[in-house]
């Protein structure tokens, strides 16, 4: 390997860290709630801290519970998204593609503010 | 031009530079056949391999293996041929429309910044694997962005760089080692 192909995959790494530190640091432990969005339009808004098992107009079933949010059913051939892991974190998402469905989790009411300045 | 036209006194000295060229072009097939049979494979190897990290996008790229080679063992017009080629049927064989609309997306993106990198010569084969690798996750991220309209997509992009980084090295080492065995073979 030549120097400048350490470089560049030590260069591509640090990027990674870097936004993973950013995404790290925007999570907040308050209430969070998941936005269910198909052909980029809002289909609902649910709260992670009750659970419940809610379907997405007979293409997609997901499962709410201990705060986790799981795809566990999708009409779809590839299954990318039932075999995707549970979210929690605010930002993360579940994406059926071949449904145009999208999951996402986000801060709740005391995640509004980016931060305070005085 | 084609060799039929030719008439006259030219027409002898033409035929056999004709029959060269029937050659190479015949060699060039056979060769593009085998290559696209062994990316064919080495697709449904990968698809054999039951792998669900959890996190869509994040796997091997061992097809991507024979794409480097041929585009170090003859040049980028080939391995462009190929890597639609085999995007197209692989897509067909095992996936859908969708599969073969992002492989199409993260392939293409990914030849033309390793043709780049290759050009500038600055880079070793891991180098240009590398930044092939990530780039195939980034065009495909980009096209999963454009389909759902959201950009919450890109929360996995940290993952999506780092498994790049890994995938695109071993492709590199695997290809480089791949090369050296096979470089008294002429194919151009």
């Amino acid at each position: 390997m030549k120097k400048s192909d350490w470089i560049l995959a030590v260069v591509i790494l640090a990027a990674a860290v870097l936004i993973f530190l950013v995404q790290a640091a925007r999570d907040s432990e308050g209430e969070k709630e998941v936005t269910v969005t198909v052909d980029g339009e809002i289909f609902g808004t649910y709260s992670l801290s009750e659970d419940q098992t809610i379907k997405i107009n007979g293409t997609n079933r997901f499962v709410i519970e201990n705060g986790t949010v799981k795809m566990d059913w999708a009409d779809c051939p590839d299954q990318i998204c039932v075999n995707h892991r549970e979210i929690s974190r605010d930002g993360e998402s579940i994406i059926c593609l071949p449904n145009h469905v999208v999951l996402a989790v986000e801060g709740g009411k005391s995640a509004d503010l980016d931060g305070i300045v005085r | 031009m084609s060799c039929l036209q030719l008439k006259g006194e030219k027409a002898l000295t033409w035929t056999a530079s004709c029959a060269r060229k029937g050659n190479r072009l015949k060699n060039r097939a056979a060769y593009f056949g085998v290559f696209t049979a062994f990316a064919l494979i080495l697709s449904y190897v990968e698809m054999l391999i039951p792998f669900h990290f959890g996190i869509p996008g994040v796997k091997l790229g061992l097809a991507n293996l024979i794409i480097v080679i041929v585009l170090y063992k003859t040049d980028w017009r080939e391995a462009l041929l190929l890597s639609v080629v085999r995007v197209v049927l692989a897509g067909f064989i095992f996936g859908n429309l969708f599969s073969i609309l992002y492989s199409l997306a993260g392939g293409i993106l990914s030849l033309a910044v390793m043709v780049f990198l290759k050009k500038k010569e600055r880079f070793g084969i891991a180098g240009v694997s590398i930044a092939g690798g990530v780039s195939h996750n980034i065009g495909q991220l980009v096209v999963a962005m454009l389909v759902v309209e959201t950009y919450q997509v890109g929360y996995y992009l940290p993952v999506l760089l780092i498994s790049g980084v890994i995938t695109g090295l071993l492709i590199g080492i695997l290809s480089g080692e791949v090369l050296r065995r096979i470089r008294h073979i002429q194919l151009t």
